[in-house]
């Protein structure tokens, strides 16, 4: 597995000069300062970046959930930044799967019920239980998330993301609140996701462990790319140890 | 003073929940401001009645007769227990009354010349009393000169013994005897065409041919008299002057309607604050557990800097009495200004000289008292788990909502579902009682619609059949005295009389075993058509060719049944005792009465044909020229007019209903509002994230209300047919609980009081829902990702 050369490449998302200032009370922070950034079709790219230094906020625009306060961002030939909030939800809807830190389950759903609730509205829809299998939670598709480990939980939750088929899988910190072992499970399932079904992947991190499984790995610091690594070999997921 | 650290914080947290507190204070208040109208309005009205009756020496013991001999006063007040005794003269009166076509009833009552009576004493609200030996002065009741607006030194025109005489009125008057004034026969009271005159003694006496003898005497008992046997030694005293059956305060019609009044205060000063405070406790349960779910952390981190777990539980009832004191503060104006409405209905049907509503201290100690106590008991439960919240759990968050398949699902129809509506089924079969606490309260707005149209419904009911059904005449006549049956057909040729039917009316114990009633017995023909003898269903039942048809309230009061036989004991002319068949029996509205066909009841007075009243129907072009004969006939002394009746009924009755429909009306919008909101609020702390994730997945924010909304939505669907069913176990308790001898309430509830109250609780939870919905535009859907909750 390499990363696609780079003249074949189509770029899924362009951020130019992305700024975004936050008023909190009577202080600015200003989150992103000018943020320059391109995500190719099928890569794995990881946001790496202390807590506090604006990868969180980056990914937000990427999702539709946040606009900058300047600059442009172009999911690939429309400007994501003149949507309005319906159209940022349609956008979300059907081109966007998110995985959380803390799963985000609903817990009066079963896994397969979880993963339903997004098939029923998606366009293009795979089998519920296709994709509870990719994350190799084919046998425990009936229970509830509070009869789920933190890591099964996590696994649902990239099933239920990545379900509708998105164009992008757009994961925060997602093992975050995981031990190492169910860390790397949950890693091996969007590592999968992404070769098989070719998903562009963003994963947010501050743990420079998992870098070493991506394409392209973006440094994120005090609101500015500071620098961006190609990693000429991708690491697997089961390899990785921290 | 400073306020401690954990004060303000509890003042803070109200500040942020400022919608919720508001809306279980808001319930609150309604359960306060009600408990302190009914119970003030009980005490005022029973200190109001019992400082009248003892200032004005209101009697103990009523009896009318024929005619008896002054003298026999003195014997009256030997009876063992009476202390004082008062003869006097009633006699009805047929006045005309500058200004009013219409003939009106009066009842002129005789007062000694040049001093009070020593019972039932007047009270002179203008003007002067009566010269001695002036024989053309009056003194009026309030309630008439007000209907008629008339003021002093008008003058009505009476016909007394035959002949016309102008009375003037020289004082307006209030008896503790006319507190409630209606005329006889009337089922509601109608000021403009019924009023009370005191004459005095001297000219009542030689105009009636009563010189130095009485036909009306009261008594005033010592204290630990027993009744019942005054009573007795007065009939028996009375009985050769015609006496017409003594009869205690329990039976006086005036005393009886206020009694009424106080004993309905007294039940709905339990029964609706019940309702309110029971809903308020309940929403407070659901507030608090939620604060506490959510200070998890900060319980744990009290608790590790050291607050004992007193002084944390403390801490959450201060916040539970907070909204308690919010509560008392607008339910104790409430109560006071429910207090000036309902004065001012009673205004319209009770005349006290002076009618006080007054707040008691002690009425708002206990409106306080219960409030804090359905306060804590309400928050009791989530307290306690603050309290008993070991800091080391608290610190972590609380574990994910633990869910089964439904019911639904476990019969095999999950796959049926769409996820949505399974989220909406769980979340509701995960908390049962809470669900079915919100169900309950829900249903009970509802139940207080039904119940507050109910009274509507029912006295509608009950007009029509009053008015359609059993007057079918449209004017009826009383005479003083049985005349000679000839005198119908002089009524029948009066100018507009299309129809006239004879009346008899004796009056009469009847006597079963051990328990007596006064009643009047009522003789029409059998095949009359302006008298229905009808069922509270509408069914007619035939008068019975021979025996007593009574009341079935009669039957109970008398435990009798039909077939079997009561002694009647006329109390009229020669006073036949005879035992008599209870041939049938009617579910008859007001009242306890009995008829009889006119030739029996003739036959058993061993008398020919006369009749005490007649009732006809009549031309309304011809009204006014039959109106001035009336006016002129010296035997008339009582015209009752339907169509007044019924404009009086309008007058006050009815208005009083609208108004208490529109106090019932905010009262279930508040409740209905109260639920719906608080549990939609509180679903969407519960839930925001979860809604969240839903909208950062793509959900629109329809389809997340639908998911917020539904659920109150089935809750909500589901209270009504409850509410419903409850309204109607209410209407039934308020029948019973009614004074049956005098009113009995159909239980009449029209399908457009259901869909009344249905629809009402629809577009409070709506409305509310609505409000909550917008806050699901603010939802902020970064935050909420990134925290646990």
């Amino acid at each position: 597995m390499s990363a696609p050369a780079a003249a074949e490449r189509t770029s899924v998302f362009a951020a130019r000069g992305v700024t975004k200032v936050y008023h909190m009370g009577e202080v600015d922070v200003h989150a992103l300062r000018g943020i320059d950034l391109d995500l190719y079709a099928g890569e794995f790219v990881v946001l790496l970046g202390a807590s506090g230094s604006g990868k969180s906020t980056l990914l937000n625009i990427l999702g539709g959930l946040d606009s900058p306060t300047a600059g442009s961002v172009h999911y690939r030939d429309r400007e994501l930044t003149e949507f309005d909030d319906a159209a940022l939800t349609r956008y979300r809807r059907d081109h966007v799967g998110f995985v959380f830190q803390f799963y985000n389950l609903i817990p009066s759903l079963t896994a397969v019920e979880n993963v339903s609730l997004i098939t029923d509205i998606a366009r293009n829809p795979m089998d519920p239980v296709e994709s509870l299998r990719l994350v190799n939670l084919g046998e425990r598709i009936n229970h509830f998330p509070a009869q789920l480990s933190g890591g099964e939980q996590q696994r649902v939750a990239i099933a239920r993301a990545v379900a509708k088929q998105p164009d992008v899988l757009l994961c925060d910190e997602p093992t975050g609140a995981l031990d190492v072992q169910t860390g790397i499970l949950v890693l091996e399932a969007i590592e999968r996701i992404n070769a098989e079904l070719g998903t562009t992947t963003a994963v947010i991190t501050h743990n420079a462990v998992i870098a070493e499984m991506a394409d392209r790995v973006i440094h994120v610091s005090a609101g500015k790319i500071t620098s961006v690594d190609v990693n000429t070999s991708r690491r697997p997921a089961s390899e990785l140890d921290w | 003073m400073i306020l401690s650290a954990l004060n303000r914080k509890a003042l803070r947290d109200l500040w942020q929940m400022k919608g919720l507190a508001s809306a279980v204070a808001t319930v609150m208040a309604c359960g306060v401001a009600l408990f302190i109208l009914s119970r003030s309005m009980l005490f005022s009205l029973d200190l109001t009645q019992r400082t009248y009756y003892e200032r004005y020496d209101f009697a103990d013991v009523f009896a009318g007769l024929k005619r008896a001999p002054n003298t026999l006063a003195a014997r009256i007040a030997e009876i063992p227990g009476v202390a004082r005794v008062q003869t006097r003269i009633v006699v009805p009166v047929n006045i005309s009354v500058p200004g009013l076509d219409e003939p009106a009833t009066g009842r002129l009552i005789s007062v000694p010349d040049g001093r009070e009576p020593v019972l039932n004493r007047l009270y002179l609200r203008e003007g002067r009393f009566l010269a001695p030996l002036a024989d053309d002065e009056v003194l009026a009741s309030e309630a008439f000169v007000t209907a008629n607006n008339l003021q002093l030194q008008d003058t009505i025109a009476a016909v007394i013994n035959g002949r016309m005489k102008q009375l003037r009125i020289v004082g307006i008057v209030l008896s503790p005897e006319y507190i409630y004034v209606i005329k006889p026969g009337d089922i509601v009271p109608d000021d403009k065409h019924f009023g009370v005159f005191w004459m005095n003694e001297n000219a009542l006496s030689t105009a009636y041919d009563l010189d130095e003898a009485f036909n009306d005497v009261s008594l005033g008992l010592l204290r630990g008299a027993s009744e019942p046997d005054v009573i007795q030694r007065l009939d028996d005293l009375l009985e050769k002057y015609g006496g017409l059956g003594a009869r205690g305060r329990r039976d006086q019609l005036s005393h009886q309607f206020v009694d009424n009044e106080i004993e309905q205060n007294r039940n709905m000063g339990m029964f609706a604050p019940t309702i309110f405070l029971g809903v308020a406790a309940f929403l407070l349960n659901v507030v608090m557990t939620r604060t506490i779910n959510s200070q998890r952390e900060q319980i744990a981190a009290l608790k590790a800097f050291g607050y004992s777990s007193l002084q944390v539980g403390w801490h959450y009832v201060t916040m539970v009495l907070m909204i308690v004191a919010a509560a008392l503060a607008a339910g104790i104006p409430g109560g006071l200004w429910f207090g000036r409405v309902t004065t001012q209905m009673y205004a319209k049907l009770f005349h006290f000289p002076e009618f006080q509503y007054r707040i008691y201290f002690s009425v708002i100690a206990s409106a306080a008292g219960i409030s804090v106590v359905a306060g804590i008991v309400g928050a009791l439960t989530a307290v306690v788990r603050a309290v008993r919240l070991p800091p080391a759990e608290a610190m972590r968050p609380e574990p994910p909502a633990s869910f089964s398949p439904t019911l639904m699902e476990r019969l095999g129809l999950g796959h049926l579902v769409p996820p949505v509506l399974l989220m909406i089924v769980r979340q509701l079969e995960r908390h049962p009682i809470k669900t079915a606490l919100s169900m309950v309260a829900i249903a009970l707005a509802a139940s207080v619609l039904v119940l507050g149209n109910f009274f509507q419904d029912s006295v509608d009911y009950m007009m029509t059949a009053q008015f359609q059904w059993v007057q079918k005449y449209d004017m009826a006549i009383a005479t003083n005295d049985d005349v000679a049956d000839r005198a119908l057909y002089e009524v029948g040729r009066m100018p507009g009389v299309l129809r006239a039917e004879p009346t008899r009316r004796v009056a009469a114990r009847l006597r079963a075993g051990p328990r007596t009633r006064l009643v009047g017995i009522t003789g029409i023909r059998r095949d009359n058509q302006l008298s229905g003898l009808v069922n509270m269903d509408g069914q007619e039942t035939p008068l019975p060719p021979d025996g007593l048809m009574i009341s079935k309230k009669l039957a109970e009061v008398l435990e009798v049944n039909v077939g079997d036989y009561v002694e009647v004991e006329a109390l009229e002319d020669k006073r036949p005792k005879q035992r008599v068949l209870i041939a049938a029996t009617l579910q008859d509205f007001t009242g306890l009465r009995a008829y009889m066909d006119l030739d029996a009841l003739h036959r058993l007075m061993r008398e020919g044909p006369v009749l005490t009243g007649v009732e006809m129907l009549v031309d309304p072009l011809q009204q006014e020229t039959l109106y001035r004969e009336l006016k002129n006939t010296p035997q008339v002394a009582a015209v009752n007019v339907k169509k007044h009746a019924m404009d009086s009924f309008d007058k006050t009755i009815a208005e009083n209903l609208r108004i208490m429909k529109s106090i019932n009306l905010l009262f279930a919008v508040v409740i209905a509002v109260g639920v719906v909101y608080n549990s939609a609020r509180i679903s969407l702390a519960e839930r925001g994230r979860e809604l969240a994730t839903l909208r950062v997945m793509g959900f629109t924010r329809g389809e997340i209300s639908a998911i917020l909304l539904g659920e109150l939505a089935i809750v909500t669907l589901a209270a009504i047919p409850l509410g419903l069913a409850l309204g109607h176990a209410f209407a039934w308790y308020m029948c019973t609980a009614f004074d049956q001898e005098l009113f009995r309430f159909p239980l009449v509830i029209t399908n457009r009081t259901y869909a009344w109250a249905a629809t009402v609780v629809i577009i409070a939870a709506t409305a509310s829902g609505l409000i909550v919905r917008r806050s699901l535009d603010h939802l902020d859907l970064v935050a909420v990702l990134k925290s646990r909750e």
